[in-house]
């Protein structure tokens, strides 16, 4: 009986078609990507079965956290943070900013200090503001600054739409004193960020 | 580094005569590497659900001249929902002070909330839902009643503030 000889085969295989795919794939993820804002807060938002789309600029947004506290953010298409700082300075002469400041607030994400800190919170390296225990912005009563932000946002940015980007935990309170500075300011129309959550109606349709 | 350089062509042209057949494949093990690396970086990195977002229109917040000339809601045609601390929910229907119905405690899961408003908006013809949030509620509760309302498709609603015979009807409950 003759041996069975097993052809020895190489373990080298063709990689091509795999750089293929790796390469596809990574072109579109950069393609698709938008990096995570770096923002500190976190925020939960609830779920619900509306499926309109959050535009991705023109946006004015006050975030509320599960502890209650009260961020302003707003995108900076058209320089519209350049403006609304030198806003602020206008009603505030008592804040004066250095250019670094200016930058620094320009380049950062959500603002939750209150005004009297906003100096000593832009002077900060960038490490040190993102431990910075922002204390959120004063939306009460007897101290309304939430209301001077929305104000002067939408002065800067006359198109932008306001939304409100509440943590599933966020107390009622917080949020109806944020709508209420809202419609103080003459805000009637805005929107509530939430994950999208499936419709039962469609589903019994399936 | 000169000096390898040096000796390492010296080799080569000494010993080489004439053209050696080189293979055309390379290994692309390395740059499989490299492009899963980054995949795997754009992959983490990136966001992809957008958020949706849910439009609400308030009324707007002026100064009622005439008290006496606002339109009324009818009390059998109003459904109240207040919603209470640790997620709880009661409804009724009608006055606080003299309610024709409830009040009623209930969940905010399909068979609970969502039935009887499916329920009501099916009997009570122009029915009008309060929604009373107590300071003590959570954002969420709100969002998932205000959802209710899209899913059970009713189009009169309003948020209204809690009043304390509210807190009062649904402190024993």
């Amino acid at each position: 009986m003759p041996k069975v000889k097993i052809p020895r085969k190489s373990t080298t295989i063709d990689m091509t078609a795999m750089v293929d795919v790796s390469f596809l794939l990574l072109t579109f993820f950069m393609l698709t990507t938008q990096f995570k804002s770096d923002d500190m807060i976190i925020v939960d938002t609830p779920s619900s079965i509306s499926e309109i789309k959050l535009p991705e600029t023109d946006i004015l947004n006050i975030s509320v956290t599960k502890d209650g506290k009260v961020f302003f953010s707003i995108d900076n298409k058209n320089f519209t943070r350049e403006k609304l700082l030198a806003k602020i300075t206008e009603k505030h002469p008592e804040l004066q900013f250095t250019a670094e400041e200016e930058r620094a607030f320009v380049l950062s994400g959500s603002i939750g200090v209150p005004l009297n800190e906003l100096k000593g919170y832009l002077a900060l390296e960038e490490v040190d503001r993102k431990m910075y225990p922002q204390p959120g912005i004063p939306c009460d009563s007897t101290r309304n600054e939430l209301g001077d932000w929305i104000l002067q946002g939408r002065i800067s940015n006359p198109g932008a739409r306001i939304t409100i980007n509440g943590d599933q935990g966020a107390p009622w309170a917080v949020v109806k004193r944020v709508m209420n500075t809202l419609q103080d300011k003459k805000v009637n129309k805005f929107n509530l960020i939430t994950d999208l959550e499936a419709d039962p109606n469609k589903l019994k349709g399936i | 580094m000169a000096e390898l350089a040096q000796q390492d062509s010296g080799h080569k042209k000494g010993k080489k005569k004439g053209r050696k057949k080189m293979s055309t494949k390379i290994d692309l093990t390395p740059m499989v590497d490299l492009g899963f690396l980054l995949v795997t970086f754009f992959m983490l990195t990136t966001t992809f659900s957008k958020p949706q977002t849910m439009e609400i229109n308030l009324p707007v917040k002026d100064p009622i001249e005439n008290p006496e000339e606002e339109p009324g809601v009818k009390a059998s045609k109003s459904l109240t929902i207040i919603m209470g601390e640790d997620n709880k929910l009661f409804w009724y229907i009608g006055l606080t002070t003299e309610p024709l119905e409830g009040p009623n405690g209930t969940n905010y899961t399909a068979d609970g909330i969502r039935k009887v408003l499916l329920e009501k908006n099916a009997t009570i013809a122009d029915m009008v839902v309060l929604i009373k949030p107590a300071d003590k509620s959570i954002y969420k509760n709100v969002v998932d009643i205000l959802d209710e309302m899209n899913i059970s498709n009713i189009k009169r609603y309003a948020l209204v503030d809690i009043t304390p015979e509210d807190l009062e009807l649904i402190k024993n409950l």
